[in-house]
């Protein structure tokens, strides 16, 4: 299978601060990829990157082959990008933006397409409204019509869902799951884990500009599999040593990642022992929440220790 | 070239959209101006022999296109910059000679727009001759580029409004109000003679004025070869910014 987008030893700084430290991925053709982290980990500058609106330090990437540099225009011509702000140009109609952005690409006479973009998105009611006039949620979907106007292979979704209801939610990944299984590339940004747990194939983990895991959805949730076991503990006595380091804490929370439930008895019996109160006690299955949580801070750990 | 074909048409309709402010204001400032102007002074001055009123026309057409076609490009790109819009012309594979161009020819354009209106309401205070037509409109034509390529300078140097406002108050304003556009430079003193030589917007006001009634500070010839050169200049330096994607692509 070829290559969708290549990134090679991206690098990027902004003045100090480092966002990307050297990133590489490939992502296959008719891949569904998740690119997740926490705020400022680097994804939007990547995807920047990629798009030609931030130009790396070091390293290439590269869309179907195209350098995104030296062969910008194939490469932008073959990439859709959803920005993750809400932008939108107050002068025009959605048909107009769309017929505009169309024209940018070099395509002419676009509206039998832009029709079906306006369906699929439920946007048809509203196709000469102009832009001012409508929900967030709708330009939200404007900006991903925007993205698809000249067909591209590869589709870039920056943090599509952010502030958007359930309906259109749901009504946003049927038709990407649909061009995803019309042969196109989805790569995607997300804040919602379990958006990325059911869409993506595969998924990136980025932190502090470096990629701290890269697998398989399923291999992933494999690496942290069995049971979730969440506690919130009170008493005299606080949690024992022995029992923190197994554990990973948020909030008062303690989360202990389980391979058989067998494990619940010895370890429910310590927390007895040390005289805590149990006040809260939630058992589940693991999810690439909890997948998340650990690489995160298994990461932190083993960039703390880093020279 | 397609890219270009369609910034520009959406630079065009973005300001006409609005033309009630971008053509129609200016054409009012300039008639307002006009009244005051030609009822104070017409019956006491006459310069070059060519009647008060009908002198200050070709220059209040002059000023309103090129004050227009510089706020056309800077107010288009600060506008998209401070909503994020911008990122719509970023990602398609538009060169940045044609972003140049896109802008400059929308910007030239608004800048005839508005000159023709004034123009044409002016006309029915004086009758200016248009002794020399294509001289008339090299000067419109290579102004309202100057004036357009400053504004992307402007445009895309300024992070918010009053940025941009500063560089218009401070620099295009002066730039076009000391050019001779309500009077001519022989009948300042000696030195600020030689300070408006150094004006370029001089030259476009009077080079264009010779369009109108054969007769200028300057022999037109010498005011085409420095606005020329300026717009040269001008533009030499917004493709090198442009190029280097300054404050554009990070």
């Amino acid at each position: 299978m070829s290559i969708a987008v290549a990134i090679d030893r991206v690098e990027k700084h902004f003045a100090s601060v480092v966002a990307l430290a050297g990133v590489s991925l490939q992502i296959a053709e008719g891949e569904f990829f998740g690119l997740l982290g926490p705020n400022g980990a680097g994804k939007t500058t990547l995807i920047s990157c990629l798009a030609g609106l931030s130009r790396p330090d070091a390293g290439r990437l590269s869309v179907l082959g195209h350098d995104v540099v030296t062969d910008y225009r194939a490469a932008r011509r073959l990439l859709g990008v959803v920005p993750q702000e809400l932008v939108f140009d107050p002068f025009f109609s959605v048909r107009e933006s769309l017929r505009i952005q169309s024209g940018y690409f070099g395509i002419r006479h676009n509206d039998d397409w832009i029709d079906e973009i306006l369906a699929n998105l439920d946007l048809t009611a509203k196709a000469d409204t102009n832009m001012r006039r409508l929900s967030g949620g709708m330009k939200r979907r404007v900006l991903v019509a925007q993205a698809l106007v000249h067909k591209p292979p590869v589709i870039v979704l920056d943090e599509p869902t952010a502030g958007v209801d359930v309906e259109l939610r749901q009504g946003l990944w049927q038709f990407v799951r649909r061009l995803n299984r019309n042969g196109h590339t989805v790569i995607l940004t997300t804040h919602y884990l379990e958006e990325a747990e059911a869409l993506c194939g595969r998924i990136a983990m980025l932190k502090q500009g470096r990629v701290v895991a890269l697998d398989t959805t399923s291999n992933l949730l494999a690496r942290f599999s069995g049971q979730t076991l969440r506690l919130r503990v009170s008493g005299q006595a606080s949690l024992p040593n022995r029992l923190r380091s197994r554990a990973t804490e948020s909030d008062g929370c303690w989360t202990f990642h389980l391979s058989t439930l067998s494990e619940i008895e010895p370890l429910l019996a310590a927390v007895r022992e040390a005289g805590c109160q149990i006040d809260e006690l939630r058992l589940s299955q693991t999810d690439l929440e909890d997948v998340f949580l650990g690489v995160m801070q298994s990461a932190s750990d083993r960039l703390a220790t880093a020279p | 070239m397609s890219g270009f074909r369609t910034l520009l048409y959406k630079e065009v309709l973005r300001f006409w959209k609005v033309s009630f402010q971008t053509v129609g204001a200016p054409v009012l400032t300039a008639l307002l101006y006009l009244m005051i102007f030609s009822h104070v002074l017409e019956a006491h001055v006459q310069v070059h022999g060519v009647p008060y009123t009908a002198f200050l026309i070709p220059g209040l057409v002059m000023m309103s296109a090129l004050q227009n076609a510089f706020a056309n490009s800077s107010s288009s790109l600060i506008q998209s910059k401070v909503t994020g819009s911008v990122v719509f012309v970023l990602l398609p594979p538009i060169s940045y000679v044609e972003f140049f161009l896109a802008y400059v020819v929308a910007a030239m354009l608004r800048g005839l727009m508005v000159g023709l209106g004034v123009l044409a309401v002016t006309l029915w205070f004086a009758l200016p001759s248009f002794v020399a037509p294509l001289w008339i409109l090299a000067f419109i034509v290579v102004g309202g580029g100057i004036m357009g390529t400053l504004g992307i300078i402007a445009g895309i140097w300024a992070d918010k409004f009053d940025q941009l406002a500063a560089f218009q108050n401070f620099l295009i304003m002066p730039l076009t109000m000391l050019s001779g556009v309500f009077y001519s430079i022989h009948s300042l003193p000696e030195f600020w003679q030689q300070v408006s030589r150094f004006n370029p917007v001089f030259y476009m006001i009077d080079g264009f004025r010779f369009g109108f009634f054969g007769v200028s500070d300057v022999a037109p010839e010498t005011s085409l070869a420095v606005v020329v050169t300026s717009f040269l200049v001008a533009a030499a330096a917004t493709l090198a910014l442009l190029r280097s994607g300054y404050k554009l692509r990070s």
